[in-house]
């Protein structure tokens, strides 16, 4: 069949990319921005083109909670959330990792309360790195379509046994229309069968999930989920590469290099901002400097040699996210630099921006790789570096 | 089995006829440890009737049964890895989520056509159910789940040591509402949980006592048979957490009943039906002497007149239910 080239909202994108993975029971609870998502999935079964159990929930606490149920029992799940709701949920989405449950969970990033505010950073989902879940982050709408398979894929590989989380930026990615090239039907079943449960709950083999870890074994439990979440690299590297061959992509697994190969200073970033960061990229090459963009793209597992590999050319990188450890620097930087740690390697900034749905322009970036340059052969700041911030509304008093 | 409870039935007032199949010799009837659906070994406190009554439930339903089980004494003393005390599949996730895990397995069961004939039960002591868990079990029954929730509810946070709940009866003495210079204890009555779900108009929800598990056993199979969501709220004595003899489990169960401070019914369609009334009502004070959690009430200034109050509570259950109406 012929690829379906066809204009679609981001949250259109990621709904159609489940309908056609087949899952057999989603829940969700609404929350904007990730709304248009449930609403067009919820559509699709109201309509029959999707075959599936939809559970409305009170609570996102709730949703996490039946998807948890419903995966233990054996079928292929999948929910939304974002910002608040995905942190209602942290308390089950630490007990699925846990669990070794294959759930896949769309995260519409937005900022966390307080103050409360509804657009687009990546505090909520960068905030669970901790937990066991993979974690992949999507520039455009055509990444979050295809990355849908891909997720299921991985989660639900009997080696793998693990949650996913692909991400997508509230409101810049959700509500907007993009060309997208939608998959086929036939393709996405070659791709991706259905799903076969290693254990489930089973009448006739009866099976205790979720017992109690004294002491003596819970050690050793959560080294195997951090073995488990380690042993995904090979795994999400060998599906994509599945996926570019079936479906005609070229996605690489971990990150993608945008002009980087003779870059000395690099901007490392992730999401839909990194479409504006490859226009300033254009715009400064142009002007005969020699930077670059590395967009990381998985986030858990840390593909550490593979960030040595593509930053340790360059002189100074400066990390850009939409996130921050308070009282530390932006998590990602973090990061960074622990994939240093021990090696020479370049400078690493901490920059935080565009919290809380504040526009990060081209001329901001092209300040930063400016501003960056500067700090070649330097240790780095402790603090970091905080963009396009408005002094003037900010009090001198503490 | 630690358990030191009498196990036998003896026929309560509602159920006061032998029943036919009563095994004559010990041998007669007995099950391997191996083939039981719940199985002895477990690490439940002696005389503890919650352990005893989920044994009477899980036995009632048979074994096409899967168990979502909220965190608690019940899932801590029958699952410390690499052991288990369950013959069925059975689930813990979370401290208060048992209601919707077992909602999603619903939905699980019935996406791959396999629902029929399987029995799903949701199952938590009275803090996850009446607090912490008390959103997620309005969702089920809202959303008509067929799932029975069981609520085995000994009236306060046993697992971590005797706190308070909102189960916890009127001025019992508890960990963090301690009876003092200025308190008689908790100073709020029980929460109306039977009542809070059939208001949710569901087909089915009841009350029970590990002291009458004939009764108990009859509402778990009546429940089943009953397609959508149906609770069950079974009082079980904690000897330990009352401060009261083990031996005296059944005892002070059947005098909670029997008082009216623990009346027995069923609300089927959100009419009461089937009130269990005691042959003749003895006084509140029969029951508060058998649990130091209620010392204080005979040793303090003003204790008799808390007495009296507890005793309006179980006169107002005895008006509201027709406990003394022959």
């Amino acid at each position: 069949m012929m690829p379906r080239k066809t204009v679609v909202e981001g949250s259109m994108a990621v709904a159609e990319a489940v309908r056609l993975c087949r899952p057999q029971v989603i829940s969700a609870y609404p929350i904007t921005p990730q709304t248009h998502i449930v609403e067009d999935l919820s559509k699709m079964v109201a309509d029959g083109e999707l075959r599936c159990e939809f559970v409305n929930t009170e609570s996102e606490f709730a949703a996490a909670s039946v998807v948890l149920g419903a995966s233990a029992a054996g079928v292929r799940t999948y929910t939304a959330t974002t910002s608040q709701g995905l942190f209602l949920m942290f308390e089950v989405l630490y007990n699925i990792a846990g669990s070794r449950l294959p759930i896949n969970l769309t995260c519409a990033n937005r900022a966390v309360s307080a103050p409360i505010n509804i657009w687009n950073d990546q505090q909520d989902s960068v905030s669970l790195r901790d937990a066991g879940w993979l974690q992949l982050y999507c520039e455009d709408a055509q990444e979050i379509h295809d990355f849908q398979p891909i997720a299921f894929k991985v989660a639900e590989d009997p080696r793998v046994r693990l949650p996913i989380m692909t991400m997508m930026d509230g409101f810049v990615l959700t509500h907007t229309y993009e060309p997208v090239e939608l998959m086929d039907q036939e393709l996405v079943d070659s791709y991706l069968p259905a799903y076969k449960p290693v254990v489930k709950l089973d009448v006739a083999h009866p099976l205790t999930f979720g017992a109690f870890a004294q002491p003596n074994t819970y050690h050793e439990i959560r080294y195997m989920l951090n073995r488990a979440v380690m042993g995904a690299k090979p795994k999400i590297a060998a599906a994509f590469k599945e996926f570019n061959e079936t479906f005609g992509r070229d996605y690489a697994p971990f990150m993608e290099e945008y002009r980087s190969e003779d870059a000395d200073v690099l901007v490392l970033s992730l999401g839909s901002v990194c479409g504006t960061i490859k226009d300033a990229v254009d715009e400064l090459r142009t002007e005969g400097q020699k930077v670059g963009l590395v967009k990381l793209r998985m986030h858990r597992p840390l593909p550490k040699a593979e960030l040595r590999k593509a930053l340790d050319r360059a002189s100074v990188v400066a990390v850009v996210e939409k996130d921050i450890s308070m009282g530390q620097e932006g998590i990602i930087a973090t990061d960074v630099k622990s994939a240093f740690a021990g090696h020479d390697g370049p400078t690493v900034l901490s920059y935080v921006a565009g919290l809380g749905g504040r526009d990060v322009p081209v001329p901001d970036v092209k300040k930063v790789f400016k501003e960056a340059a500067a700090w070649k052969g330097r240790q780095a700041p402790d603090d970091p570096i905080w963009l396009g911030l408005n002094t003037g509304i900010i009090p001198e008093v503490q | 089995m630690t358990q030191t409870t009498p196990e036998a039935a003896t026929p309560n007032a509602a159920t006061a006829k032998a029943p036919a199949g009563k095994p004559k010799t010990l041998k007669e009837g007995y099950i391997p440890p191996k083939e039981r659906l719940f199985a002895p070994g477990h690490r439940g406190c002696a005389g503890c009737a919650e352990l005893l009554a989920a044994r009477l439930v899980i036995e009632a339903a048979g074994p096409n049964t899967i168990i979502a089980n909220n965190t608690g004494c019940l899932e801590v003393t029958t699952t410390p890895y690499p052991e288990s005390s369950w013959g069925v599949p059975w689930i813990h996730s979370l401290f208060e989520n048992a209601a919707a895990v077992a909602s999603g397995i619903e939905a699980a069961l019935i996406a791959q056509g396999k629902k029929e004939g399987i029995n799903i039960i949701a199952q938590g002591g009275d803090g996850s159910t009446v607090d912490i868990g008390l959103g997620l079990i309005s969702g089920m029954m809202e959303r008509g789940h067929d799932i029975l929730y069981v609520c085995y509810d000994n009236e306060a946070y046993m697992n971590t040591g005797v706190q308070r709940s909102g189960a916890t009866p009127f001025c019992a003495s508890t960990t963090t509402s301690p009876s003092g210079e200025l308190s008689f204890g908790n100073m709020r009555p029980k929460k109306p949980m039977p009542e809070i779900m059939a208001a949710h108009g569901i087909p089915y929800s009841a009350t029970a006592s590990a002291a009458y598990p004939r009764d108990l056993q009859k509402k778990v199979k009546k429940a089943l048979s009953i397609k959508g969501p149906k609770y069950l709220h079974v009082h079980v004595p904690c000897p330990t957490g009352w401060y009261a003899e083990s031996a005296d489990t059944i005892k002070i169960g059947r005098l909670a009943v029997e008082t009216g401070l623990f009346p027995i019914y069923e609300i089927e369609n959100g009419v009461v039906t089937n009130v269990m009334k005691p042959k003749k009502r003895p006084p509140v004070e029969d029951y508060l002497r058998t649990q130091n959690r209620f010392k204080h009430l005979f040793s303090k200034e003003g204790g008799a007149e808390v007495v009296k109050q507890i005793q309006a509570i179980a006169d107002k259950n005895a008006q509201r239910l027709g406990l003394d109406s022959k």
